[in-house]
Parts: structure tokens; sequence; C-alpha cells
């Protein structure tokens, strides 16, 4: 850390963004209003499944005010949305990857399926113009549940996938891994749902599409994680609209959470509309609209079994699972149940052979794809709890159990049994770290304490790990990326000495604007309000793959500090020059060029302005300016792993949990601002713990979403929880240039098992020992009253 | 939203002459219920006569043995209000446990109790204290007041003007709130009232009912052990993804002896 500043990096330096966030002057997508905007309503499935007999414009063109009316066949001319990621199956068999056309062409495949877009003068003349379309609909048999849509005599949801069937994928050699199971002193087994849930950013998604006809340049504002990735997808693979034409900016964004990386039909219609109208076409979803066309998360179904010898190690583990897919493939969803979690089922331990079966299912419901941890928290949820009911059967201490199986500090780098090799950490001193901060010892105590207050105690202690800063380019392309996955970051040095950092990353609540300024003024040692971040608009940053899986500081970071070398080398040519020195001999220190063994300096802005006003220079060989532009194509993934140990109280009248306290012991690396990790630790924290306890996306027979609405999809609030008892241990990566790991997502995948564990175990006496999320008090109350008080 | 037309009114009578001369009037008191139900396009009034300026209708005095409610005065008011909280602290808490700080500022107790949610909390004062609702017309008895989901026995642009709850020797009032909603799933509200015991359950049903075994058993002995026997049967209760028949009748005896205990 740069010992100038009291910003730089390790700093706990206040969120610069929360000045306009909570003043509420920020500028998200709908605050932008365009010369001439016109508004889009879409029309949308009622129905799961069903044929469109016919669309009645008519009465809705009549309306005053409404400027077009828009279906499918005005989109004939453009592609399906593209999925991101090929998936292949056994024997190579490709995924199936049938088309998801902008708007239905005949056919509905989920309530919500967008059907009709109504554009018009208001927003209010749309919605009333909506209300005429008529779309008459012969409803089809449904496919909803995965289980049920791979059974015999399913409804199909697309022909071209038999059963339902998207891929049968697997990772590992089965037959290795059977004969493992064959010689094992003991099998835990458990069959288990991983609770599908609804993501819910606080901005809904919106998206405003701007055509010059001038120039015949597009524009399209979005609600996005990553507007280069849209750019891209949209651009070459739907609209055909070559990339230097096309300008995408995601402004503020209220939260992704994963939602919003997608490439969604609205973002293409309201491109196309604007093209053909020659006028700005504005659409913003409304909350229930959200509920019912943002990608939903999770919902896995699975059996996992554990092999161990009569120690309790582990000796083998196999997983197989049905993975929704919804009624079409994300522009991610493949990779979810794949790559992002078949890989990650080693967790923090030695298990020699590990087989994982994966079938991907389309069902009649909204698309599924990657929501806070994407494949990880399922990963580490089986697996964690594969290990309680192994400890259960053995009568083991689960934190003994895990102990006794961490891969040891000395075992790194370490390569495991499913395609990843971590580099370093220390599991066994973070959950030593987590249980000395929850007070372990004390637990008999508080036990008994409630006890004596009618309640019924238990504690969950859990261990994770994930793979994170996704990824080496040619690894991802190897497994199916359709993608590189670097990042790209410029340093524009102004010629007064401030600094502009153009990033390809996406901040939409993580504080970028705050961290990346905290680590470009410590390297370059001037103030850290010289420096600001820019981000978000494909017209002003270099191409970057944007912001998920917990990369941002991660890759996105690593191509800032490569810049900023790069600025930093050229300064000490110019400095050179100035001082009449060697290049060799000159040093960079807090600020200032030195002639080591001299007192010769000069600092960084008189460089700066030296390299903008080039009078005494070194034309001949150097350029003047000073910007520098780099990516970075990660080495490895990043291994964040953390020890959560989670305490509930459960009322056994009512079957109501309560979290009486929730201790989390994280390794992400080099901390750049603990308070910022803190916070993204809590919000982790709380939509883990919000999976466990309160959400839960519920469809009925037909399809239609009894979770349509927050008085039913129950939303995580903050007196839903406790203070959070966290902290950090830190090892650092060894192959990236800040050896930072990522911390966005370790909050939701560590905490769903040890809640669920921390219930069971209250619950011990009752015989339960797994359960489906979410533990609603209905739930609960019925595990007590339909189990047997043990003797 | 569709288009209606918006009145402002200063009195109840200009109030119920404006609802009756348009074609579908609706009085809007804090908005908060039917300002989202226009919003989502399931209500469509012709017009909203805005009770807001007719202050006769708002605030809370003690009238002898009785608290008397302006229909107009929000929950936060009741919630705050020294009369209430001495006379009668069960109506107050109730009032506080409503939805969130911002519905308490706006919402009010007419318009809470005309909507006659059946997962509303103030059926459950009303009820269970045996309050009088009064309109501009006339006095309607609590138990007679609601009379079915969503339905009361108010007539076409009958307006309520205030509740009188009279004021029992004890009460209390308990909640388990629907996680997600916070609406009740089941409160019940005790209380050893002027004409006797009283236990009213809101939520459960589909709309609020006295629990008469319950008043039975605590009118000879009023304690929480005296209805520990009492069966609760999950006929006719609503069930839905939150809470089953068996679990809601299961809760109305833990709720009603948390009051008991509590009074
Ligand atoms: C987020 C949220 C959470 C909530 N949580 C709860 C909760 O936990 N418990 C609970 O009980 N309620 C809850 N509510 C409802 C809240 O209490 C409302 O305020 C109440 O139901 C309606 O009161 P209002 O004054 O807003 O009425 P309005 O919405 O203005 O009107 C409701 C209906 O009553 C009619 N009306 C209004 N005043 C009169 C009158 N004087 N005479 C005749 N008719 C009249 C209107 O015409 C309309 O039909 C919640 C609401 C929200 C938005």
């Amino acid at each position: 850390m740069n010992e100038m500043l009291d910003t730089g990096i390790g700093a706990a330096v206040r969120r610069r963004e929360d000045n306009r966030f909570l003043q509420g002057i920020g500028n998200y997508t709908d605050d932008i209003v365009l010369p001439g905007q016109t508004h889009a309503h879409i029309v949308r499935s009622p129905h799961a499944h069903a044929s469109i007999v016919g669309i009645d414009k008519a009465a809705a063109e009549k309306i005053e005010g409404v400027v077009a009316i828009l279906t499918a066949e005005d989109f004939a001319d453009y592609g399906g949305l593209p999925c991101g990621w090929q998936v292949n199956g056994k024997n190579d068999e490709p995924m199936k990857e049938p088309k998801h056309p902008i708007l239905a062409e005949g056919r509905v495949r989920h309530v919500g399926d967008p059907v009709v877009v109504v554009i018009a003068e208001t927003a209010d003349i749309a919605r009333d113009a909506s209300e005429k379309v008529s779309v008459s609909y012969k409803e089809l048999p449904s496919a909803i549940l995965v289980d049920d849509a791979v059974g015999a005599g399913a409804a199909a949801v697309h022909e071209e996938a038999p059963g339902n069937v998207c891929y049968d994928w697997e990772l590992g050699d089965k037959a290795v891994v059977d004969a493992a199971f064959k010689g094992a002193a003991h099998v835990a087994r458990l069959e288990l749902v991983n609770n599908r849930l609804i993501p819910n950013a606080m901005e809904p998604r919106a998206a405003i599409g701007d055509f010059n006809r001038g120039t015949g340049d597009h524009s399209l504002y979005t609600t996005s994680q990553n507007p280069h990735v849209i750019r891209l997808l949209m651009g070459a693979f739907v609209l055909n609209i070559p990339e230097h034409k096309l300008r995408v900016y995601a402004p503020d964004v209220g939260g992704g959470f994963g939602s919003k990386i997608y490439h969604y039909a609205e973002e293409a219609i309201v491109t196309v509309a604007a093209a053909k109208l020659a006028r700005p076409v504005k659409w913003v979803a409304d909350r229930s609209e959200s509920f019912i066309s943002d990608a939903h998360g999770r919902d896995h179904v699975t059996t996992v079994e554990l092999a161990l010898d009569k120690d309790g190690n582990f000796l083998g583990l196999r997983e197989t699972t049905l993975a929704n897919m919804g009624a079409y493939l994300s522009t991610f969803a493949p990779a979810v149940p794949t790559y992002l979690h078949g890989t990650l089922l080693a967790g923090n331990y030695v298990t020699p052979v590990i087989y994982c079966n994966v079938k991907a299912v389309f069902t009649n419901t909204v698309p599924v794809d990657a929501y806070r941890g994407a494949g990880r928290p399922e990963a580490t949820y089986l697996l964690e709890r594969i290990i309680d009911i192994a400890a259960h059967d053995l009568k083991m201490d689960p934190a003994e159990l895990r102990r006794r199986n961490f891969i040891k500090p000395d075992q790194f780098p370490y390569d495991t049994p499913v395609a990843l090799t971590y580099d370093i950490g220390d599991y066994e001193a973070t959950l030593d770290q987590a249980m000395q901060a929850s007070d372990y010892a004390g637990y008999a105590a508080r036990k008994a304490e409630s006890a004596k207050n009618g309640k019924l105690r238990g504690r969950g202690l859990i261990s994770y790990i994930e793979a994170c800063g996704i990824a080496p380019s040619n690894v991802a392309g190897a497994l199916g990326a359709r993608a590189g996955l670097y990042e790209a970051a410029t340093i524009r040095v102004n010629p007064t000495g401030s600094v502009s950092v153009l990033t390809g990353s996406h901040a939409h609540g993580q504080g970028h604007e705050t961290t990346f300024a905290q680590v470009v003024s410590d390297m370059l040692g001037i103030s850290y309000d010289s420096v600001d971040v820019i981000h978000g608009d494909t017209d002003k940053i270099p191409f970057g793959m944007g912001t998920y899986g917990s990369r941002s500081i991660a890759v996105g970071g690593a191509a800032i500090v490569g810049a900023v070398d790069k600025i930093i080398n050229k300064g000490r040519r110019i400095a050179a020059h100035l001082m009449e020195a060697s290049e060799a001999d000159v040093v960079f220190e807090n600020g200032e060029f030195k002639v080591m063994g001299t007192d010769k300096q000069v600092g960084f802005g008189d460089v700066a302005l030296t390299a903008y006003v080039p009078h005494n220079y070194p034309l001949e060989t150097l350029e003047p300016g000073l910007e520098e532009t780099a990516f970075y194509d990660p080495k490895n993934f990043t291994y964040p792993a953390g020890c959560h140990i989670c305490e509930v109280e459960i009322d056994p009248e009512t079957g109501v949990v309560e979290i009486a306290s929730f201790t989390a012991a994280d390794d992400f690396g080099r901390i750049i601002n603990p308070m910022v990790v803190e916070g993204q630790v809590h919000g982790g924290l709380v939509q883990g713990i919000g999976q466990a306890l309160l959400e839960g996306c519920v469809y009925d027979d037909n399809g239609q979403l009894l979770t349509g609405s927050f008085m039913d999809y129950c939303m995580p609030r903050a007196d839903d929880f406790p203070n959070f008892v966290v902290s950090t241990n830190v090892t650092e990566c060894t192959h990236n240039p800040l050896g930072v790991k990522g911390c966005g997502e370790a909050g939701a995948i560590g905490s769903p098992p040890a809640v669920v564990s921390a219930i069971c175990d209250a619950l011990s006496e009752y015989g339960v020992t797994h359960f489906d999320m979410p533990a609603t008090p209905s739930k609960v109350w019925s595990l007590i009253h339909g189990g047997k008080k043990a003797a | 939203m569709y288009a209606f037309k918006y009145t402002q009114v200063g009195s109840v009578d200009d109030a119920v002459k404006a609802a009756g001369s348009a074609d579908d009037a609706k009085y809007v008191a804090g908005g908060m219920t039917l300002l989202p139900t226009m919003k989502q396009r399931l209500a469509s009034p012709s017009d909203l006569i805005d009770l807001g300026g007719v202050s006769q209708i708002k605030g809370i005095r003690k009238d002898g043995n009785n608290i008397v409610i302006g229909a107009m005065t929000t929950h936060a008011e009741v919630a705050s209000s020294p009369d209430v909280r001495s006379a009668i602290p069960a109506l107050a808490s109730l009032a506080d446990g409503i939805g969130d700080p911002q519905v308490r500022n706006r919402g009010t107790i007419g318009g809470s109790v005309a909507n006659a949610d059946p997962a509303a909390d103030y059926p459950a004062a009303v009820v269970g204290l045996g309050a009088t609702v009064h309109t501009n017309k006339r006095t309607i008895g609590g138990d007679q007041f609601f009379t079915d989901m969503f339905e009361t026995a108010l007539e076409e642009g009958e307006l309520i003007t205030a509740i009188s709850f009279p004021i029992p020797s004890k009460a209390a009032y308990t909640k388990f709130p629907n996680p997600a909603s916070r609406y009740a799933i089941v409160g019940v509200m005790v209380a050893q009232a002027a004409d006797g015991v009283r236990v009213a359950v809101t939520g459960a049903g589909p709309k609020v009912f006295r629990q008469g075994d319950m008043e039975a058993a605590l009118k000879s002995n009023f304690t929480a052990d005296a209805i520990k026997g009492v069966k609760v049967s999950a006929d006719g209760l609503n069930a839905d993804i939150h809470a089953g028949a068996d679990y809601r009748a299961h809760l109305v005896g833990v709720m009603a002896g948390r009051a008991v205990s509590a009074c």
C-alpha cells in the first residue's frame, strides 16, 4: 500500500458512487429521455405452452397515439437470441439448441414469452393498446418440473429436443468412481432440490433503442452487466449490425446478480423498432413483468453419494442432476450446471475420484441462467449437505470430518479430479478463525439458554470454495465458451495529470468507481480524487467482457494494473529525458520519478504535462501522449474459500426459524477495500440465507407463476437478519498482479448449506437430517409435527 | 392505470354526493390498497373521490367508555395515540404491526376496514373488541360488518365515518405474519370486553371470525391453559402456498394462547 495515501489499496474508502445513488441523482436507463422517444409495451403469453392461432391488431391500431404494432413477422430477417456457451454431452453430442426467437413464432413456451410489441407515444397508450391486441391461442400440454419433463409421455417443449433433454453431460470416469464406491466402508446418499429463485434486482430491466438516420448508427441503452457482450451478440448474431455502427451503453444499473448478463429479446426489439420508426423506442419492465421475463436461477434436482473409508476419509463422490433450462437457452445457461458446477465438486477436500452427470432439461418455464454464484452454490450445497449426512451416519463431528479431508496448505498447487488446479489456500486456518469468531466452544451454554426459552437451537458449519475470475480464454474455449474471457482497461492520463480509467468491467452496485480508483491512485501515487472510473459505454471503453462471476477485480483489476504499468514505463522514459538520466536509473516511487542515488526527481504531473506539451521531449524515439491500454487474460481461476457457521433458533410451536448468529471467515486474497468487501459479503449472505429460508419460485401444474409478486415471493429484508460476524483470512492469489481472488458471490455460495445444516441440527431430535429449501415456517412446523421425537 | 376523474371534497356530504353522481366512483383514503390495484389495472373506477380533505372524519377521541377513531386516521396515528395506547394498547400495537412505515403513514383505518381483506389486521380488532362502525347513514355492529372475503355490509356509496371501540378490561393481539407480504396468516385478538370474552381470528379464513369454543373456555378461566385443549378445525380455513389449512388451524391455537398470556 502506498504510504502517502489513506485512500490506497487496503483503505476503507467510502463508496463515491453512493453519493448519487443515495440521493436519487443517478442516471439509470429509465432516467434517459431522448427527443421524440416512443414507448413499447410487450404483450406476453398468458399460457405456459400454446400455439398462436391468430393475432388481431386492428382494434389496437386504431387507438390514437399508437405508432406501430410488431409481431414475429417483423423480425423475420433476424436471427434468434444466441447462446454463448456450447456444452457437448456424452460421446461429444452437441447440445440441442432450438431457436430462441425474438418474438414467439407460432408458439409460446412459457408464461411471459413475448408475442406482440405495441409502440405508442406514451407508455400508458402503449399499455392501453396492448389490451386491445387480441391473440388467440390453442393451449398445449406443458412440462413444468424437470422430473416431469423427462418422464414418459411428457409434453415436448421443442420437437428438436427429444425427451426435453438439451444435453446429457458427464465429467469423470464413472467406472473408476463406481469401483471406489465398491470398496467403501460407508456410502452416504441424499436426494435434494436446489430451489428455483427469481433474482429481483432493485431496478427492473429497461432498454432504449435509437437510430441516427444521418450516420446510420444504432444505439442501445440497456440495463446490462456487460455492454460489449451485448453489442457482440446482438450486433453480430441477431441483427447483423456491424459493431462500429452499434453503440451499447449501460449507464447506472441497479443490481444484476447475473440476471442482467444475458442478451434479452427486448434489447433487439427496441433496436430494430427504433431503426424502423426512425424514432427512439423505450421499454421499461414493470415488476410483474420482471418476474416472468428475467432469467431465473438454480432449479436443480440432484442425487449425490459420498463414499468414505472407516476413518472418514473421502474415497469418491457421485452426482446426478437434472438442471432446468427453462423454455429456451439463455446466454450462459448451459455452462452453469456443467463447467461452473461439476468442476467445483472437490470443494476444499481431497476426494480422489469424482463423477458428475448432468442432464439439462427444457421446460415450459422462464429461462434459467446464472444467478449469484452460478453453479457453484449448487455444487457447494450438495457437497456440504452430503458431508453432513456422512458425519451423521458415522457419528463424527462435522467440523472434524471436514478438517480430516481438507486439502492441506503444503498440497498446493493442487490438481482436483474435476479439472481445476487450486493455486493456494489455508482452509484449516480459515475454519479455525470462523470457529473462534463464532465462540464455538460456548455453544452448549447458548443451546441450554435457548432451551430454557422453549426454543430449539442448532448449529451448522460448512466450508466452501469457488472458482472466480472467469477465465483463461483458451480453457474456456476448450470447454465450449463462444467468447474470450479476458478483460481490458485503458488508462488515460490527462494533460494536467488527472486520470480517467476506462474499464471493460461494469459496476452495478459493486463499488468499482471507488476500488478501481484506489488501485490506480495507489500505483501512481496521485490523489484518489484525481482518478475517475468510466465504464459501461462501448463508444468509450475498450472491448471488455463485463462483470459476473466475481471477476472484476481479479481480471478487470489486473488489466488496469497492466495499463498502469505501461504508463509508468513510458513515464520513466519521459522522466529520464527530462532529468538527462539513463532510463535504467529512473525509479518511480510515491508519485515521483527519481534518479537512483541522486536527489533528482520529477513529479508524475510534470511528466504528464510534458507528454502532451512535448517541447522538451524525445520525439524521435517516443510518441507524445500518455494513454495506455492493456488486456489481461487470466492464467487460472481464482479460488476464494471460506467457512460459514450459522446458529438458528426455532420456535417449535410455529416453525419460525430465526438466524441467531452468522459467522463468515473468508479468504478473498488481498483486500482492496475492506468496507466494500464486507458489504459484498453481507449482500451475498442475505441472498444465500434468503434462498435457505425465504425464497422459492413456485409454478402451478399449468405453468402459472404462483410467486409472481412480492406478496408471495419472499424477498429477504434487513429485519430478517442479525448482525453478521465477518472476517477475512488472506492467502494471496499467486497468479494475478494484485493477489486478489474476488468476493462477490461467496456469501450466496456458503450460506444456504450452513443454514440448512443448522436447522437440521436443531431438529435432530425429530429425526430430521435433510429437507429441501426454503425452510418456511409451515415446512419446519411439518418437520416437527411429522417427525418422531427420539426417545 | 386507466384514466379517471379525480375530485377533492371537504365534507362527508360532499363526498357522498360526488360519489352518487358519478358512474362508478370509489373513495380514496390512504390509497395503499386502491392505487396499486388500479396500477395493476385490476380496478378501474370512473371517479376517485379523495377523502383527504374531510377533516371531520380524522382523529381520535375518548368518548366515555369508547375510543372513537375517525375513518381517515392513519395506522401511524392510531399506533402513537396516547389515548389508544393507554386505553387499548392491543389496538395501538396492532396498528403498529401493519405493513411498513410508509404504509402506516398513509393507510387509514376506514380504508382497511372498508376493504375487508381477509388477511388484514383491523378486522380482528373490530370484531374482537366488539366495535361499532359508523357510516354516513347508520351504525353497524362489528359482528355484522364483515360479510365475506372483501365483502362488507356497506351499501353502494356508503361512507365509513368512524369506528368506536369499547374499552375492554384487557385485550391483546398477536399476529403470525406471512413472511412475504407480512399481512396476517393468522392474527388473533383476544379481549375481555364489556359484553364478555371475545376471540376474533383474521387471516385464517375467508373473513374474520369468532372462535366460540375458545371464548367459552376463557369465560370460566381466562388463561392460556384453558384453551390448550380447544380443537380448532381446519375445515373452511384458507390454504395457499404459504400455509395449509391444518397449519393455520394450529396457528390459531398458538396465537390465541399467546394473546391470552399477553393480556
Ligand atoms: C406494502 C403494504 C403492506 C401492507 N401490510 C398490511 C398489513 O400487514 N396488515 C394490514 O391489515 N394491511 C396491510 N396493508 C394494507 C393497508 O393497511 C391499507 O392501508 C389498507 O388496507 C387500506 O387503507 P387505505 O387508507 O390505504 O385505503 P384505500 O386504498 O384508499 O382504499 C381501500 C378501499 O376502501 C375504500 N374506502 C376507503 N376509505 C373509505 C371510507 N371511509 N368509507 C368507505 N370506503 C372507504 C376505498 O374506496 C377502497 O375501495 C398493506 C398495504 C401495503 C401497500
